[in-house]
């Protein structure tokens, strides 16, 4: 147990600042090479550098490879291997645009190191009622979960901080719930993910100096997805995760396909006090955000706020159900 | 709009979830159809999918329900 105690804080430690200390150096580096776009929710349109998200990865891998430096498991590994893979798909996408169909079909292939190495469980675990074995359905669903999860998060990334702070509020549950469930070792890899995205969140967050980019978001959501398959969680995953969940699945049922997210038209519009509004243009997707000012304009950094208590909310049920897991009938 | 309704669809996805899992391991996991009209494995296993994609489409109409019913005033908006 004390070794596990000191892995923790050690890598939590290293999680947040090696995110912390480099991306300053980074944000330099990209506005000299003019690597900037315009953030239009902002007064006079300020521009901000962007991706962001080798550092990212550079916090998830060396993170996790001290993990794995105290607990050499296969599991890790996979954590690592399919993060990266996730970062080349986003650097791709960052660099040019692709189609709505490329991140699904290449997120898909960065699930293959998890089957390859066999760092999964193939049975899916619900609370109170136990558990099914589905071997040759499971691989389906590994295959489905990197993509899932990675254009989840990619489509909560619409405003300042809120990509970063949901997903160090959701892998934070995630790391509890596991810590209740007793896999210490994932959970101790879900910690990395929520200090790395904490980090990051302190330049991302209203207003931001920088934005993931794709290369970001997707390693947030892959490395999310490989910790919920490897750590046997996928349940509660989806739990902590049901905000962003919740938006997807507005936005798909309004729009009836998947498309690009440069293609569609905004949900929202900006007041002249720069406050965010619901848009009555009907051909607009519904999404989370256009619900919450629905009611009344709200700044960037309200919106928000509204949406990490909702994370947080959905956290407090993601622990409950590993609480439930315990719970026989 | 004040945030409450999110709350409670979010709420209302997580028992969903729940009791989606309640219906799989209780009721479709034992449940056999080769033991009426002596059925090959890999075909029980296939019918039992075909049945979780259907719990699947209709998991999302009880969303979509809740979803319009929910928030009806503020998708007219």
């Amino acid at each position: 147990m004390e070794n596990q105690i000191i892995a923790a804080v050690l890598v939590s430690i290293v999680a947040f600042f090696t995110v912390f200390t480099i991306t300053p150096f980074l944000i330099k580096f990209l506005e000299k090479r003019n690597l900037v776009v315009k953030d239009y929710n902002r007064k006079g349109g300020a521009m901000v550098a962007r991706p962001g998200g080798i550092f990212i990865i550079i916090g998830v891998i060396i993170s996790e490879l001290v993990l794995y430096a105290f607990f050499p498991s296969i599991h890790i590994l996979a954590i690592v291997i399919t993060s990266s893979l996730a970062f080349c798909v986003g650097i791709v996408d960052d660099r040019r645009v692709m189609g709505g169909w490329f991140k699904p079909v290449a997120l898909a292939f960065c699930a293959i190191p998890i089957l390859l190495f066999g760092a999964y469980d193939p049975g899916l675990v619900f609370p109170i009622f136990g558990s099914v074995n589905i071997p040759v359905l499971y691989i389906g669903l590994v295959i489905f979960m990197i993509p899932i999860t990675g254009n989840t998060i990619n489509s909560i990334d619409v405003l300042n901080g809120v990509a970063s702070g949901f997903t160090s509020i959701a892998s934070f549950a995630l790391s509890a719930a596991l810590f209740v469930m007793q896999n210490y070792e994932i959970a101790i890899a879900s910690l990395a993910l929520s200090f790395v995205a904490l980090a990051f969140y302190k330049y991302h967050k209203f207003p931001s100096r920088i934005f993931p980019g794709d290369s970001g978001v997707l390693v947030f959501g892959a490395t999310y997805g490989a910790i919920a398959i490897v750590g046997h969680v996928e349940v509660i995953a989806a739990v902590a995760l049901l905000p962003a969940i919740m938006n997807s699945f507005l936005f798909l049922s309004s729009m009836k396909k998947i498309v690009e997210h440069r293609q569609i038209k905004n949900p929202t519009f900006l007041s002249d006090d720069y406050k965010l509004g619901a848009t009555h243009d009907k051909d607009a997707p519904i999404t989370i955000v256009r619900l919450i000012v629905a009611g009344k304009p709200m700044t960037e950094k309200e919106i928000g706020f509204v949406i990490f208590k909702l994370a947080a909310f959905s956290g407090i049920l993601a622990v409950i159900t590993a609480f439930l897991m315990g719970v026989r009938i | 709009m004040m945030p409450g309704p999110v709350y409670v669809f979010v709420f209302a996805m997580w028992l969903l979830i729940l009791l989606g899992g309640a219906l799989i391991v209780t009721v479709l996991g034992p449940f056999s159809f080769g033991g009426f009209v002596g059925l090959d494995p890999m075909l029980n296993s296939g019918i039992k999918v075909a049945i979780a994609l259907t719990l699947v489409s209709v998991w999302i109409l009880i969303l979509s329900a809740i979803k319009n019913w929910m928030f009806k005033k503020q998708i007219k908006s």
